[in-house]
């Protein structure tokens, strides 16, 4: 790479007030502001987490009270879930990347995107609120009778919060549709798009179509507790189980909306360290949308122990599987992508072998669960919590690092530690491992979830996962270090680092802050790679 | 790493199947991981950068290999989804002729009632080789009844019967698991079930004696019925400490003193809103009925044992006024919510 | 999907700080042209509103089921509610969506004191709404049909009306009229969040429409730009047809007038 001049004008310089960031309307601000926000709430969740291991290193609950240990766990779910997962690559990288990747200077409504930012941060200051006043020890599933009546904590405020911070994504959720409709560059039809904007795209539909439910459930819910109005309440011919299906409408979907924009920078990532167009680009759009649209009708699988007819149940486990071939044809695309690629290992390809292995396994235990047979054992023990920690870190977060790793200089126009960061890499995938796979033995073995105590048979496999976490906390810690140096001592970065295709790598690192001084007109097919065009792409 | 266990017990008519259904499923997995994975690796060594400007083929895809492995991974999935139904309405439809036995969650513990009238509190004992129904609910917020060792669990709904069967099939003692979170004690609404051959169980209905001294068999009665989740040694629990309370007077709730003696023991456990201790709710459930008078002795003597002093010293009480009497297994009336 | 950008111009330039040509004032720098920008907003407001859509649908959701199984209670919750407000305010709504129709048409023919005028009207309308809700829900209090503590629900079964059966297998409490009146609650209970709901979209509806009017005010809608009104008019609709499936499932359940 040509020693590159860091650009005096960016995105970054234009402005250097407090009010300039506050107010900014710039997409690419607003990015970094969600990025600063978010890992703030991810190390807080991480915190109750490390709590929670270590509780869980001896049988005996002596470490915390067991309401603060409910508390820990309702926390961690809550922060990581709303407030971490479900912001993450959208509010960070979808807000930064889908104009330039669709030639445009700004989403669709630049004053409603930074309005998400105020929202989320206010659902996060409820949050904060509710633990500072005690904790909310319902679980991040709020289920009725419990949340509603018996607990006594802290609920409003948690709710109010998820809330609020529910509209932040409906609205970017909103947004972005409007954007990839209406302001793509001219020429730029939809199956020359990157698969990171599909992706997105799939991940909007759901957040518009789903986070309502869940609002109008904490709604139910609020007036409930609030009000006394009944609705759940089963002495006033209210049926808790209804609570469930309202839930789950929405938190399935959502488990789409954490994992389909993941999905969707591994598509770029294979693409750019394999130095080849994406195996059977058309298939791996349509099969986000399948995921978005099959996400809906699957929810009570969540709910085959809960009280619904035997038919019902094998309804829903039928339509479950349908979920799981969209995902595999992604896989399997991927991996016929490397297929006589030309592959090179910086710390954003690290993330994508990671993901492999284990996205592959969360996805794949996610049959045990939509298995009726084997769903009663499995359900509401460890292996569920194994199982999507598999894919909600396994695979979303390596997804959401991985990005964070190959997007860094176009955002920052600095490079960080390669030696480092593959470090980082490694020990979050052994200490991923090593803290969740015994998850699976434990499931299968009977230890239920939410337990602050457990039977002396579970310890050793507690004790594995506790050391795993460790290592894992220590893979995350040391990211923020070398990020953080790499702002002010990094190598400049120049436009393209990598040699990447995609409409984003054309501008200057960091980008200006309407992006483009002249609007592309000649626009290739999506992952165009010819050795000319690489040459070109180091040397800008 | 020699002695991690890797599958609990299967002692029940269905268990094995589960098994089965499951390393089936584990199989599954484990070859499209290694499969892929592989596949991602040999790729990696095989197709790694060799020049600067070295690029991937020219490939855009292939319809008879998207279709393959569409249309494989959908069979594969139709035969777990058949084989589950198949073995989950078999865990769902009870036979004709089951043993019923009634179950109620509370928090924090599990209530059983056999329609003979034995009641049990976090124990459950049953006959090996009979199906056996149970119906499920809850007083309060939602549980769950979870038998790891049959492989079996149903949500327990207030407002509402669930029920589960099985059928066991292996003499022993296994976990019972509340597995739906349901506030402070949720893991500890631990309970046993216990499988017993035909003529152990016909004698443990006759009221099949135990065995230890008696303060043992309190100390296990303490800890069987749940006393300890409440009676927390620190005084921080629902209930009042029972560590060296003997020959002492406590205040009352409703004003006035008592002194802790057998027959106040006796009277709180079988009537337990009469003297509560002044600073505590009146959430102790009643004890009458599922108690017997060894039982209840032998709690007493349980208790006596946490006051070391007393034993020495305080004279041996007649139980005052025996005006309550339990009710050593007298039929119940009726199905108790 | 064909490109969205509705341009003809070839090769657009990107504004820089140095523009072209003119254009019209409310043009933001991030569009291209006023059409771009106009369809981006109806098309948010669309997808909006389906958003609503959802929002409602999980009550209205909740109330399908509890209806099927509580019909009985239902409908006697439901006869006790006085019609005429609801009509009155039914009525009204739809006028007020006329109004705001007419200020869509007036904006789009450059008419701005009509523009102005329509939307006080559909402001008048809204409000009166509004004020006919308070009577409505004030006679509830006054009756104790709000759920909580305090609710009470008198049922006086007609001769000759059957008792009403156990609603739905797995539960285990039987039906009497005590349960008539026991499950009447969760019929108040959706009536008041469905329609305090609804009058909270009313009322951020009203205040939407009081900043149009002053921007009409101020002129600056003309045909060329008046996509805020047609917005607001999108909305407003929208909540008219909440009111329009509320009214027949909350108030008409088993009338036989």
């Amino acid at each position: 790479m040509e020693t590159s001049v860091y650009p005096a004008h960016n995105y970054l310089s234009n402005g250097h007030t407090l009010r300039s960031w506050l107010l900014t309307k710039d997409h690419k601000r607003i990015a970094v502001l969600y990025l600063i926000s978010i890992s703030a709430f991810f190390f807080l969740g991480g915190l109750f987490a490390v709590g929670i291991r270590l509780e869980l290193t001896t049988p005996q609950g002596d470490l915390f009270q067991p309401d603060t240990y409910n508390k820990f766990f309702t926390l961690h779910g809550v922060i990581m879930v709303f407030l971490f997962l479900i912001p993450s690559v959208p509010a960070v990288l979808g807000n930064f990347l889908i104009p330039p990747m669709i030639g445009a200077k700004d989403l669709a409504f630049p004053r409603i995107n930074l309005l998400s930012w105020y929202l989320y941060i206010i659902g996060g200051l409820f949050t904060l609120f509710a633990i500072v006043a005690g904790g909310v020890d319902t679980g991040w599933t709020f289920y009725t009778p419990y949340s509603a009546t018996s607990s006594s904590s802290n609920v409003a405020p948690v709710a109010l919060g998820v809330f609020i911070a529910g509209f932040s994504s409906i609205l970017t959720g909103l947004n972005f549709i409007v954007t990839i409709h209406r302001m793509r560059a001219p020429g730029l039809h939809w199956f020359k798009l990157p698969l990171f904007v599909w992706a997105h795209y799939a991940t909007s539909l759901i957040q518009v179509l789903g986070t309502p439910v869940i609002a109008i459930t904490i709604v139910m819910l609020f007036v409930e507790r609030a009000f006394g109005f009944g609705i759940f309440d089963p002495q006033r011919g209210g049926d808790p189980v209804l609570f469930q299906h309202l839930f789950w409408f929405y938190s399935h979907p959502a488990v789409y909306i954490m994992i389909l924009p993941a999905l969707g920078v591994i598509s770029e990532l294979v693409s750019t360290f394999s130095r080849k167009r994406i195996f059977g680009y058309s298939f791996v759009a349509f099969s986000s949308l399948a995921i978005a649209v099959f996400g809906f009708i699957v929810w009570a699988h969540h709910m085959f122990v809960a009280g619904i007819s035997v038919y019902a149940a094998m309804v829903f486990s039928f339509l479950s599987f349908s979920v799981a071939i969209p995902s595999a044809v992604k896989v399997f695309n991927w991996a016929a992508t490397m297929y006589r690629g030309s592959i090179s290992f910086e710390a954003p390809m690290l993330y994508v072998y990671g993901f492999f292995g284990l996205f592959l396994i969360g996805g794949l235990t996610g049959l045990f669960l939509a298995t009726l047979g084997t769903d009663i054992h499995l359900h509401d023990t460890y292996f569920v919590v194994a199982h999507f920690h598999y894919i909600m870190v396994g695979g979303a977060i390596m997804g959401y690092l991985g990005g964070l790793h190959f997007w860094w200089p176009k955002i920052f126009g600095r490079m960080y530690s390669e030696f480092w960061s593959r470090i980082a890499a490694i020990l979050v995938f052994v200490g991923f491992n090593l803290t969740f796979f015994p998850q699976f033995l434990l499931g299968y073995l009977g230890m239920p979830r939410r337990y602050h105590m457990y039977p002396d048979e579970f310890q050793v496999l507690n004790v594995l996962s506790s050391a795993g976490a460790s290592i894992l906390g220590l893979g995350y810690l040391i990211p923020v270090i070398y990020f953080a140096w790499s702002l002010k001592y990094g190598e400049v970065a120049g436009n393209n680092p990598w040699g990447a295709s995609g409409l984003e790598w054309r501008t200057q690192s960091p980008p200006l802050t309407e992006n483009f001084t002249e609007v592309p007109t000649d626009i290739p097919e999506a992952y165009e790679y010819t050795p000319k065009v690489v040459r070109e792409a180091k040397l800008v | 790493m020699g002695g991690i266990p890797l599958f609990p017990e299967a002692a029940s008519s269905f268990a094995s199947e589960v098994d089965a259904l499951y390393l089936f499923i584990v199989a599954v997995s484990a070859f499209f991981t290694v499969a892929v994975s592989v596949a991602v690796v040999v790729f990696g060594i095989k197709y790694r950068r060799k020049h600067a400007e070295e690029v991937g083929a020219h490939i855009e895809g292939s319809l008879p290999l998207e279709l393959a492995w569409s249309i494989i991974p959908t069979i594969i999935s139709m035969v777990m989804f058949g084989w589950g139904a198949k073995l989950f309405y078999e865990m769902r439809v009870p036979p004709d002729e089951t043993l019923q036995i009634y179950a109620v969650g509370k928090q924090w513990m599990w209530k059983f009632q056999h329609t003979g009238g034995q009641r049990e509190i976090n124990e459950l004992h049953v006959p090996m080789g009979r199906p056996i129904k149970v119906l499920v609910t809850s007083e309060d917020v939602l549980h769950d009844l979870y038998f790891p060792a049959f492989r079996t669990k149903i949500d327990a709904i207030p407002g509402r019967y669930s029920q589960l069967w099985f059928t066991a099939t292996k003499a022993g003692r296994y976990r019972i698991f509340c597995a739906e979170y349901c506030g402070t004690k949720h893991s500890g609404m631990i309970g046993s079930v216990v499988v017993m051959e035909p003529p152990q169980y016909q004698a443990w209905l006759a009221g099949g004696g135990t065995e230890g001294t008696m303060a043992e068999r309190g100390a296990k009665l303490f800890n069987d019925l749940a006393c300890n989740t409440c009676h927390l040694d620190s005084g921080q629990g629902r209930g009042p400490s029972l560590k060296d309370i003997i020959g002492k007077p406590v205040e009352l709730a409703g004003g006035g003193t008592a002194l802790v003696d057998e027959g106040y023991l006796r009277e709180s456990i079988l009537n337990s809103q009469a003297k509560v201790v002044k600073g505590f709710a009146p959430l102790m459930p009643t004890f009458q009925g599922l108690i017997s008078e060894e039982g209840l002795a032998a709690l007493i003597e349980h208790i006596k044992s946490l006051s070391p002093q007393a034993t020495t010293s305080a004279p041996a009480l007649v139980p005052a006024a025996a005006t309550i009497s339990s009710t050593p297994d007298a039929p119940a009336q009726g199905a108790q919510r | 999907m064909s490109n969205g950008i509705a341009h003809a111009e070839g090769a657009s330039p990107a504004h820089g700080h140095d523009h072209a040509h003119a254009h019209h004032p409310a043009l933001q720098h991030h569009f291209d042209t006023m059409s771009q920008q106009r369809e981006a907003g109806v098309l948010g407001m669309w997808v909006f509103l389906l958003t609503e859509v959802l929002f409602f649908g999980g009550l209205f959701f909740a109330y399908a089921i509890y209806r099927s199984w509580y019909y009985d209670a239902f409908a006697a919750a439901s006869a006790s509610i006085e019609i005429l407000p609801g009509l009155i305010n039914t009525v009204v709504l739809i006028g007020s969506s006329l109004t705001m129709a007419l200020s869509v048409r007036a904006a789009q023919t450059n008419q701005r004191k009509a523009t102005v005028n329509w939307l006080i009207a559909t402001i008048i309308l809204g409000t009166v709404f509004l004020g006919i809700k308070v009577y409505e829900y004030a006679d509830k209090f006054a009756h104790n049909h709000v759920p909580g503590a305090s609710f009470q629900f008198a049922h006086v079964p007609a001769p000759g009306e059957p008792h009403v059966e156990e609603p739905a297998a797995g539960h285990v409490t039987t039906m009497g009229h005590d349960e008539v009146e026991r499950t009447t609650q969760i019929f108040f209970s959706l009536y008041f969040t469905m329609t305090g709901l609804h009058a909270i979209h009313m009322i951020v509806g009203i205040v939407i429409l009081f900043i149009i009017t002053w921007m009409a005010h101020k002129g600056r809608f003309d045909s060329e730009w008046h996509a805020p009104v047609e917005m607001t008019g999108l909305y407003w609709h929208f909540v008219d047809i909440v009111w329009i499936f509320l009214f027949p499932l909350l108030y008409l359940v088993e009338r036989h007038n």
